[in-house]
């Protein structure tokens, strides 16, 4: 489903180079989980995904499904089925949360040639999924992500992703800020949505969360590669030893 | 021999000073409305309008600015419109005539050509200060207008709308209104135009707030592009009276609004809510001025200004604090989207205090799109051009939201919804 090639990429501005070569295969129905230490390159690799033009591919490809996706913006990766699950959720005051998520699965759907959802049974979507994952109505009433805690927002991010269906889930740091009971809560949705024809990449510091979101495959990130893959065992392996050895080893 | 140089009167000066000569013999009003009239007349003729140099206009030169003056056109025709919002009463003044039917119970209605008749209006024919180049156009053409009163404890259900509508030509009409102790109500200020003609329009709306009066005043101005729109709101709070007053501006060519109060009572609180809508060739002024006059008053003004084109914006806002207005609560914003090289907007905010124990702010901010808004907007399926309209909107949306009235809120987030579709 997703397979990057040679990649590297550096930020637009002022040149410096963040991916440096990093080559990546994920298949459908794969949970892949990508760690490393700070700095090494993984929120990059999400925007990068995303279409985030504050960054420039200068070398190799991503492709999607076998088919390249650097020249598509954001808006028509997403309705291609990317979906990336932001580390730090944005508050956007006067953008009304309902109103959001109706425009933006309507404007996915467009871009597919599917017919808008009616009101109501967008209401009728929008109410299954957050009785899911737990989501007081009343959030939904505010505008977006505004006045959230960090995990309401980390759900309402999960929220969108049940919503608008993906092929490829993105999760920026998912874990980050969230407490016991609603890393649970987040990675029950997360789970709800594997399926044998969508993949997920779970971009994470700590093993924590992989212990509720099981990955087929760990990869580790450092200085813009990849640079050793394993199975879930690797991620019980760095989190007893660190990232040191493994580095080391590299090097 | 006399070396003072006579100052050339501008086409537009001559125009006004012609059209009173004109015009004078049918204008309502006789003895003293008219000595009123003569006296700003002259003073128009002898000062002409006010340029650069006088600091009040330093932003808007309106000598500059005011290039013609539309002809009076009596054959011009406009007929009423519905109202924003369904429901509502509807006093309309079609081309600058004012037509008294449409009150509601509680509300005396009157028409100001009578009040210009009998000479009961001469007294509001004067400057509010040397620099009143609209009380003094306004003061020396009024023809029409609405004498209002709102009785004491009146509560409309509904609100009340003063449909201004012109097609072409002048028009100057002027609203004093009082609203009585413990009233409460919603009044909007509607300016349409129906033409693309060209057209003058100045009025004066001088407010009264009793005792305990809750208004929510409302002015939505959608002139022509081709238009002259010269305002001026003077408001007088009384003790724990509250006003708020929306200044909507999404039309005109030259508009100059102003809004001047005094806060007369303690326990009064003042709210102005801006949100000027600038696009193509448009400069739009706003400029506020309020008195804290006595102690333990509140108030607070945010502007909110999207501009496109080659639009100029101005907002000047000076908010003065009495020796005894011990207590006084100010906070004054103005926050500019620019969205386009070729726009300019100015923001002079003044504070005089001269009250010890007082907390008194006014910031001023000019934005671009925030990227990261756009970019999660993006990542969401929305295409670029719909994710900044979206923001765009939410720029101002949250103003209109503190109407906390759908029935209100929706027309408003309609029109505001159009505005950006056609300019952006």
């Amino acid at each position: 489903m997703l397979e990057i090639k040679n990649l590297h990429a550096r930020i637009a501005e002022d040149g410096t180079e963040i991916i440096r070569g990093l080559d990546l295969t994920v298949k459908a129905g794969e949970v892949a989980a990508i760690m490393g230490p700070n700095g090494s390159g993984k929120s990059t690799l999400s925007y990068i995904l995303s279409g985030r033009e504050d960054y420039e591919v200068t070398e190799g490809d991503i492709l999607y499904n076998g088919e390249s996706i650097l020249e598509l913006d954001p808006s028509e990766r997403a309705a291609k089925g990317i979906f990336l699950a932001f580390q730090y959720p944005v508050e956007i005051p006067g953008v009304a949360t309902m109103q959001f998520l109706k425009v933006a699965l309507n404007e996915q759907r467009k871009y597919r040639g599917e017919e808008e959802l009616s009101t109501p049974d967008f209401i009728r979507r929008v109410k299954e999924a957050s009785a899911r994952l737990q989501i007081n109505p009343d959030m939904l009433k505010r505008p977006l992500n505004v006045g959230f805690s960090g995990g309401e927002k980390k759900r309402a991010e999960i929220l969108q992703m049940a919503l608008l269906e993906p092929k490829l889930c993105v999760l920026d740091e998912t874990d980050s800020g969230l407490d016991i009971d609603a890393l649970k809560i987040v990675a029950d949705g997360v789970n709800a949505l594997r399926s044998p024809d969508r993949a997920v990449v779970v971009i994470t510091h700590y093993q924590r969360l992989l212990e509720y979101i099981v990955p087929d495959s760990v990869h580790v990130l450092y200085k813009g590669q990849i640079i050793k893959s394993g199975d879930k065992s690797l991620a019980l392996d760095l989190e007893a030893n660190g990232y040191a050895d493994i580095i080391d080893a590299a090097a | 021999m006399n070396m003072q140089t006579a100052i050339t009167m501008t086409a537009a000066e001559t125009a006004l000073v012609d059209g009173y000569t004109a015009q004078i013999g049918e204008l309502p009003g006789e003895g003293a409305v008219l000595s009123a009239r003569d006296t700003l007349l002259a003073d128009l003729r002898k000062q002409g309008l006010p340029t650069r140099r006088v600091e009040s206009w330093h932003y808007t030169d309106l000598r500059a600015l005011l290039r013609s003056v539309p002809a009076v056109d009596p054959t011009a025709f406009a007929q009423r419109v519905d109202p924003l919002v369904a429901g509502s009463s509807v006093l309309a003044v079609l081309n600058g005539t004012a037509d008294t039917k449409g009150a509601p119970a509680g509300v005396n209605v009157r028409s100001y050509a009578d009040s210009l008749v009998d000479g009961v209006a001469a007294a509001d024919l004067v400057e509010r200060d040397a620099d009143d180049a609209i009380g003094r156009i306004n003061g020396s053409f009024v023809r029409d207008g609405f004498e209002i009163e709102v009785a004491e404890g009146t509560e409309l259900e509904q609100p009340l709308e003063l449909q201004l509508v012109q097609s072409a030509g002048q028009s100057h009409t002027r609203f004093p209104v009082t609203f009585g102790a413990n009233t409460k109500a919603m009044v909007i200020e509607r300016h349409l135009s129906v033409s693309d003609a060209p057209s003058l329009v100045t009025t004066v709306c001088d407010l009264i707030l009793d005792e305990g009066a809750e208004i929510t005043w409302i002015i939505l101005q959608q002139q022509g592009d081709a238009d002259s729109h010269l305002a001026q709101v003077n408001f007088d709070l009384g003790t724990n009276a509250k006003l708020r007053l929306f200044v909507i501006n999404a039309g005109g060519k030259l508009v100059r609004q102003e809004v001047h109060g005094v806060t007369t009572g303690e326990g009064s609180d003042f709210k102005l809510r801006g949100i000027n809508l600038l696009g193509g060739e448009t400069h739009t002024d706003v400029t506020f001025t309020l008195g804290h006059d006595v102690p333990n008053t509140t108030s607070t003004e945010i502007i909110r200004n999207v501009l496109l084109g080659r639009a100029k914006g101005v907002f000047q806002g000076q908010i003065r604090v009495a020796p005894d207005a011990q207590k006084t609560d100010a906070k004054m914003a103005c926050n500019t989207l620019l969205l386009s090289d070729d726009a300019d907007f100015s923001a002079k905010p003044e504070l005089e205090i001269f009250a010890d124990d007082v907390q008194c702010g006014h910031g001023a901010t000019v934005i671009d799109i925030n990227a990261t808004h756009l970019f999660y907007l993006r990542a969401r399926g929305i295409p670029e051009n719909k994710a900044r309209a979206m923001l765009v909107n939410a720029f101002v949306d949250e103003i209109v939201e503190e109407l906390e009235d759908e029935a209100v809120i929706e027309p408003l987030e309609t029109i505001i919804a159009a505005w950006l579709e056609t300019h952006a």
